[in-house]
C-alpha cells in the first residue's frame, strides 16, 4: 500500500520523462491518469513478472502505442496525420488524454456494436433474425454508455417484436429448432451462461463434467428458465409473387409450468426446477423464469459472475489473452492467471455501476497495456501462443478482426473520397467490397483472436482485390495521389514517410529509407514506385496484425 | 485390408467399355501409359458430389416396384449385385466399382442441419463448430503432400461449410464451375512487375518477422508465398477444362455440372485429396419429383457420374478415388398432393465406391414402402470413418476443439462392414 502512494506522488512530477521508452524496470510508468485502481493493477502485474523472474519490456513508442489503442478502441487504425499529431504532443498525460478523446469518439460505439452483435448472433445471421435492430440497440446501449447489467437484463429478458425491441434478436438468434423438441432452448442455454457468466455448461447437457464441478442437473436447472419462451414467424402474402413471404418475428411467452426431464448417461430420467446457484424459483407456470433469471443474473448476485465475465472478456480484447483461456471458460478448474486481480476488477467494476467506459479507462491506462509487443531476452517465456499462463510483460500481438482490417483499409488509403466516392455507383462498389472482405476474412467464428491463421483467399483479395487496387490506380482523391502531388512532401522520402504513418503508423527506419530508395529507383516511372510500396505496406504482416 | 485382386479384376474386366466410352480404345491404352507415373504415386482422394436440398433416393437407389410410395420409375438391372433407377443407364453400366448404402438414418431433416450433419458427422452444436470432413482430409492428408500447390481441399461451387476448430487454413477452396478464383488473376500486372512487389514485400514483412514478436509476421509470409505460387503454378492447369479433347468433354456434359466433375477428376490427379462437387443442385423436391427427375436431374447427373467413373477407370485411379453422392437428406417416401416428396431423414441412400471400397453392393435394406430400415442403420460418422479408412487416414485420429474438448474423427462412426470386406 505505501508503495502505491510513493508510485503516485513520483509519477506527478516526472511523467514526461517516464514515458520516454526504455527507461529503467524499477520506474513507474505512467499514462497520466492519476486513479489509484491503475496503480494496484499494475503492482499486481508486477508481482507475476518478479515471481517468474520475468523482466518485462520496454515501455512502447507513442507511434506503436497511438495505432494500438486506435485498433482496440475504435476499430481502425490512426490517420497518419493523427500519429504524427501525437508524436509531437508534449503533454506528459496524452496518453489517458488519447483515451478520454477516443472513448468520445463514435468509432467507440460503432467498434463494440460489432463486436458485441458478432459476439451476440455470429457474422452470418441466424434465419429469421434482424441483425440491424440488434445493432441499433446496443449502438444506442453504448452511445449512452448504458451500464452493463442493464444492457444484459434487456437482452435476456426482453419480448416482443424483432423489429420494435432489438434486444430480443439474441435469443431469437439461438431460437432455430422446432419448438417442441427438447433441444429447443438448449442454445439459448449454452450461449448465455458461456458469453454473460463465463460458464461453459454445454457438455453437461448430458453428463457431468468430466473435469469441472458443473453437474448435469444444473445445466437443466438453467435450461428450465428459458423453456417458457417461444419465437413466433409471421408471414405475409406477397401479391407479385403469389407466395408468402417472411414478414416479421418476435419472442413470446408460452405456458409452462413445474419440472423439465433429462436422462443421464445411466439411462435414468431425471427432472429439473428452475434454479440459479441457491436461488430456487417457484416453479408454478404464473412465474416469468426468464424475467426472473434475468433479475438473478444482474442484481446483487453474489457469484458476481456477469461482472467477472466482463472483466475478463475485456481483458482479453485489450490483451489477446485473459485471466482465463478461453476468455469465456471460467471456474475452479481454469483458474485464473491473476486472480487478486480479477477479484478486485470485479468489485470495482461493481462499484463504478458496470461501467463499461470506466472498465475501458483502468485497462488502457495500465502499464501493460503501454509496453512494447517485442520480446526481450528475459521474457521469452511468456508466451501463452505456446500455451504458457499469460505475464503481461509485454502487450500480445492480435490479427486484425475483419471489422477492423476493412476501416482501416478505409481510412489508410482514403478510399471513400477517390473516384467520385459520393455516387450511387461507388456506394455500390463499396458494398460489394465489404460483402467479399466479410466472406473471406470472416468466415469463421471458432478461430482463436490471439492467433493469426491467414488463408489463400485473404491474400489473393489483399493482393488483388478491388479495394487494394483502386487504393493504388493513382486516381484523383485517393491518399496515395494526395501524397505524391503533395506540395507539403516535396521529396522522395517525405512521401515515403508519409505512406508509412498511414498504413503502419510508424516512420520508417534508416534501413529501410535506404532499402526501398534504393528499390524505388529501379522503377521506370515514380507513381509505379509508390503504387507498390504503398501495395506492399498494405499488403505486409505489420499491416495486418494489431501489436 | 482391401482385396486388392477383386478390385484389379474388376477394373480389368470394366475397364474396356468404360474407357471406350469416353476415349476410344487406342487413346486409352495411352492414356494408361502417359499417366503410370501418377498412378504410382497411389494417391488416395475423395471426390464429393453434393446433391443440395435432398435428392429423393428412393427414386433412384433404392425403388419400391409395387408399393403405394414407388413412384413412377422402373427398376433396372447393373454391372453390380443391385437394381437402381432406369434414369441413370450410364451410372449402371458403371456400378461394378460402386454400391449404394439403403440405410441411412440421420435424424436431421432440416437443410442447414442436415448439411452439416452430412458433412462433418456431428449434429450442430451450439458452442462448437464440427470441421466439415473435407477439411479434417486437408488437415490430415494436405500437409503430407508437399508438392501440393494448390489447396488440399477444393470446393467446385461452394456451399459454405466450415472448417471450424480446424482453422481456416483448411477451408474449402472455392472455384466456380468455370475453374475462376477469386482474385488470383494479378489481371494488369505483368510478372516483372509483380516480382517488384513482392520484393519490396518481402523487406518490409522480414522488417518485422525480425522485430522479435512472436509467429504472427512469419506465418503471414508463408501464406503469401503459398498464394503466389499458386498464381504461379503449373498446376492451375488443373482449372483449365480447355485442356481436354472435345469428346472428353461431351462424355461429361457441358453444362457447369459436367464441368465441375471434370474439373474433380483434373484436381485429383495433380494431388488434390478431396472435391467437393456443389453444382448440382435443386434436389428439393416438394413439387412435380418424377417430371424434374427424368427430364433434368438424372440424366445430367448420370452423364456425369458414369464419365467420371469411366475416366478414373481408364486412367487407373479408381481404386485411389473414393466417390460419394448424396445431399443433406432423403425425400418422404409417400408421395405428396403435388406429386412431391418432403424432406426424410430416417430411411435414405448413399451411393458410394472406388478407392479401394467394395463395388456393386446394396448394403443395409428398407421395408417394400421404403419408410422402415428393416437392417443394420448407417449414421453419416460411418460414412465418413469408411472414407478416412479408405483414406488411410487412422480412425484413432482425436482433434481437439479450440475449447479444449477432444473430437473422434467422422463423429466417431466407424467404416462400414459392407464397403470394405
Amino acid at each position: 500500500m505505501k508503495r502505491a502512494v510513493i508510485a503516485l506522488m513520483v509519477c506527478c512530477g516526472l511523467c514526461s520523462v517516464l514515458t520516454v521508452p526504455g527507461f529503467g524496470a524499477d520506474e513507474k510508468f505512467t499514462t497520466g491518469s492519476s486513479d489509484p485502481l491503475i496503480t494496484f493493477v499494475n503492482e499486481e502485474i508486477r508481482k507475476g513478472w518478479t515471481d517468474n523472474e520475468v523482466k518485462p519490456s520496454d515501455v512502447a513508442d507513442d507511434a506503436e502505442w497511438v495505432r494500438r489503442v486506435y485498433l482496440d478502441v475504435v476499430g481502425h487504425v490512426p490517420s497518419g496525420k493523427a500519429v504524427e499529431d501525437f508524436m509531437k504532443d508534449k503533454d506528459p498525460t496524452k496518453r489517458s488524454k488519447l483515451i478520454e478523446t477516443l472513448l468520445a469518439d463514435s468509432g467507440y460505439v460503432r467498434n463494440f456494436t460489432t463486436y458485441w452483435t458478432n459476439t451476440l448472433i455470429g457474422r452470418e445471421t441466424p434465419d429469421k433474425t434482424n441483425r440491424g435492430a440488434l445493432e441499433k440497440f446496443l449502438r444506442e446501449s453504448f452511445a449512452k454508455n448504458r451500464p452493463w447489467h442493464e444492457i444484459t437484463y434487456d437482452l435476456l429478458s426482453s419480448e416482443g417484436r424483432f423489429d420494435d425491441n432489438g434486444a430480443v434478436n439474441y435469443l431469437l438468434a439461438q431460437l432455430q429448432l422446432n419448438p417442441d423438441s427438447d433441444e429447443y432452448p438448449v442454445e439459448a442455454t449454452a450461449k448465455t451462461a458461456r458469453i454473460f457468466l463465463g460458464l461453459q455448461v454445454q457438455c453437461t447437457q448430458c453428463h457431468n463434467h468430466p473435469f469441472n464441478d458443473w453437474k448435469q442437473n444444473q445445466f437443466w436447472e438453467f435450461y428450465s428458465f428459458f423453456r417458457q419462451m417461444e419465437r413466433k414467424d409471421h408471414e405475409k402474402y406477397n401479391a407479385t409473387t403469389g407466395q408468402m413471404d417472411d414478414d416479421y418475428s418476435e419472442l413470446v411467452q408460452r405456458d409452462f409450468g413445474g419440472a423439465v426431464n433429462y436422462e443421464t448417461r445411466a439411462g435414468l430420467m431425471q427432472v429439473a426446477y428452475p434454479k440459479y446457484f441457491s436461488n430456487e424459483l417457484d416453479r408454478g407456470s404464473e412465474v416469468n423464469r426468464r424475467l426472473e433469471f434475468a433479475k438473478l443474473v444482474t442484481k446483487d448476485d453474489s457469484t458476481k459472475l456477469l461482472a467477472k465475465a466482463i472483466v475478463n472478456r475485456m481483458w482479453g480484447h485489450y490483451f489477446a489473452n485473459g485471466f482465463t483461456r478461453p476468455i469465456d471458460d471460467m471456474g475452479p478448474h481454469n483458474p485464473a492467471s491473476h486472480p487478486e486481480l480479477l477479484d478486485r476488477l470485479t468489485d470495482e467494476f461493481i462499484k463504478s455501476g458496470y461501467d463499461l467506459k470506466q472498465l475501458t479507462r483502468w485497462i488502457c491506462n495500465t502499464e501493460a497495456y503501454n509496453l512494447t509487443s517485442r520480446f526481450n531476452d528475459k521474457n521469452e517465456l511468456d508466451n501463452p501462443a505456446n500455451g504458457e499462463v499469460p505475464l503481461f510483460s509485454h502487450m500480445y500481438v492480435k490479427p486484425m478482426q475483419v471489422e477492423q482490417l476493412y476501416e482501416s483499409l478505409l481510412v489508410a488509403t482514403s478510399a471513400d473520397a477517390s473516384g467520385g466516392g459520393g455516387t450511387e455507383a461507388a456506394q455500390m462498389q463499396r458494398e460489394r467490397s465489404a460483402d467479399q472482405f466479410m466472406r473471406i476474412f470472416g468466415g469463421n467464428d471458432e478461430e482463436d483472436p490471439s492467433t493469426y491463421s491467414g488463408t489463400i483467399p485473404q491474400a489473393l483479395l489483399m493482393m488483388n482485390g478491388d479495394l487494394v487496387l483502386k487504393a493504388i490506380s493513382g486516381e484523383q482523391g485517393s491518399y496515395l495521389v494526395s501524397v505524391v502531388n503533395s506540395p507539403t512532401f516535396k521529396k522522395e522520402p517525405e512521401r515515403i514517410r508519409a505512406l508509412y504513418l498511414a498504413s503502419l503508423g510508424r516512420i520508417p527506419s534508416g534501413a529501410e529509407m535506404k532499402k526501398l530508395q534504393e528499390m524505388m529507383s529501379k522503377y521506370p516511372d515514380k507513381l509505379s514506385a509508390y503504387q507498390d510500396l504503398y501495395w506492399s505496406l498494405l499488403n505486409s504482416n505489420e499491416f495486418i496484425v494489431n501489436h | 485390408m482391401f482385396n486388392q485382386g477383386m478390385s484389379r479384376r474388376h477394373f480389368m474386366s470394366h475397364a474396356a467399355m468404360g474407357g471406350a466410352a469416353v476415349l476410344g480404345a487406342s487413346e486409352f491404352l495411352g492414356h494408361l501409359q502417359l499417366n503410370a507415373a501418377e498412378v504410382s504415386k497411389n494417391r488416395k482422394a475423395c471426390i464429393l458430389i453434393w446433391l443440395g436440398g435432398g435428392a429423393p433416393t428412393i427414386d433412384m437407389w433404392d425403388l419400391k416396384p409395387g408399393s403405394k410410395n414407388g413412384g413412377e420409375f422402373k427398376p433396372i438391372s447393373t454391372a453390380g449385385d443391385l437394381q437402381i433407377c432406369e434414369h441413370l443407364p450410364g451410372v449402371a453400366k458403371q456400378m461394378d466399382v460402386l454400391s449404394v448404402v439403403r440405410s441411412m438414418s440421420t435424424r436431421e431433416a432440416d437443410h442447414m442441419r442436415g448439411a452439416y450433419f452430412m458433412h462433418s458427422g456431428y449434429v450442430p452444436n451450439p458452442t462448437v463448430v464440427h470441421p466439415t470432413f473435407g477439411s479434417v482430409v486437408s488437415y490430415e492428408v494436405g500437409a503430407k503432400r508437399k508438392e501440393l500447390e494448390i489447396p488440399a481441399f477444393v470446393s467446385i461451387g461452394g456451399g459454405g461449410m466450415s472448417p471450424g476448430f480446424l482453422g481456416m487454413s483448411h477451408a474449402p477452396f472455392t472455384v466456380d464451375a468455370g475453374g475462376r478464383i477469386q482474385n488470383a488473376d494479378a489481371g494488369s500486372v505483368d510478372p516483372a512487375r509483380l516480382n517488384a512487389r513482392l520484393s519490396m514485400l518481402g523487406a518490409i514483412e522480414d522488417g518485422f518477422i525480425k522485430s522479435d514478436r512472436g509467429d504472427a509476421g512469419q506465418a503471414h509470409k508463408d501464406v503469401y508465398s503459398k498464394a503466389v505460387n499458386l498464381m504461379k503454378s503449373d498446376q492451375m492447369t488443373a482449372f483449365k477444362l480447355d485442356e481436354e479433347k472435345p469428346e472428353v468433354r461431351e462424355a461429361y456434359g457441358r453444362g457447369g455440372f459436367g464441368d465441375s466433375m471434370l474439373m474433380a477428376r483434373r484436381l485429383v490427379e495433380k494431388g488434390v485429396p478431396f472435391v467437393e462437387v456443389n453444382t448440382l443442385g435443386g434436389w428439393d423436391l416438394h413439387n412435380d419429383v418424377f417430371n424434374a427427375l427424368k427430364t433434368q436431374k438424372l440424366p445430367e447427373l448420370d452423364k456425369g457420374i458414369s464419365a467420371l467413373t469411366a475416366d478414373l477407370k481408364a486412367r487407373g485411379m479408381m481404386d485411389d478415388t473414393v466417390v460419394i453422392c448424396m445431399g443433406e437428406f432423403g425425400r418422404t417416401p409417400r408421395i405428396n398432393q403435388n406429386t412431391g416428396r418432403d424432406h426424410w431423414a430416417s430411411s435414405w441412400s448413399v451411393l458410394v465406391g472406388g478407392g479401394g471400397l467394395q463395388g456393386g453392393r446394396a448394403i443395409g435394406e428398407t421395408n417394400a414402402d421404403g419408410d422402415k430400415i428393416i437392417s443394420e442403420s448407417y449414421l453419416p460418422g460411418d460414412l465418413w470413418a469408411t472414407v478416412a479408412y479408405a483414406l488411410r487416414i487412422p480412425l484413432d485420429t482425436v482433434h481437439t476443439s479450440k475449447r479444449g474438448r477432444p473430437m473422434k474423427i467422422a463423429g466417431g462412426g466407424v467404416p462400414i462392414k459392407g464397403l470394405i470386406s
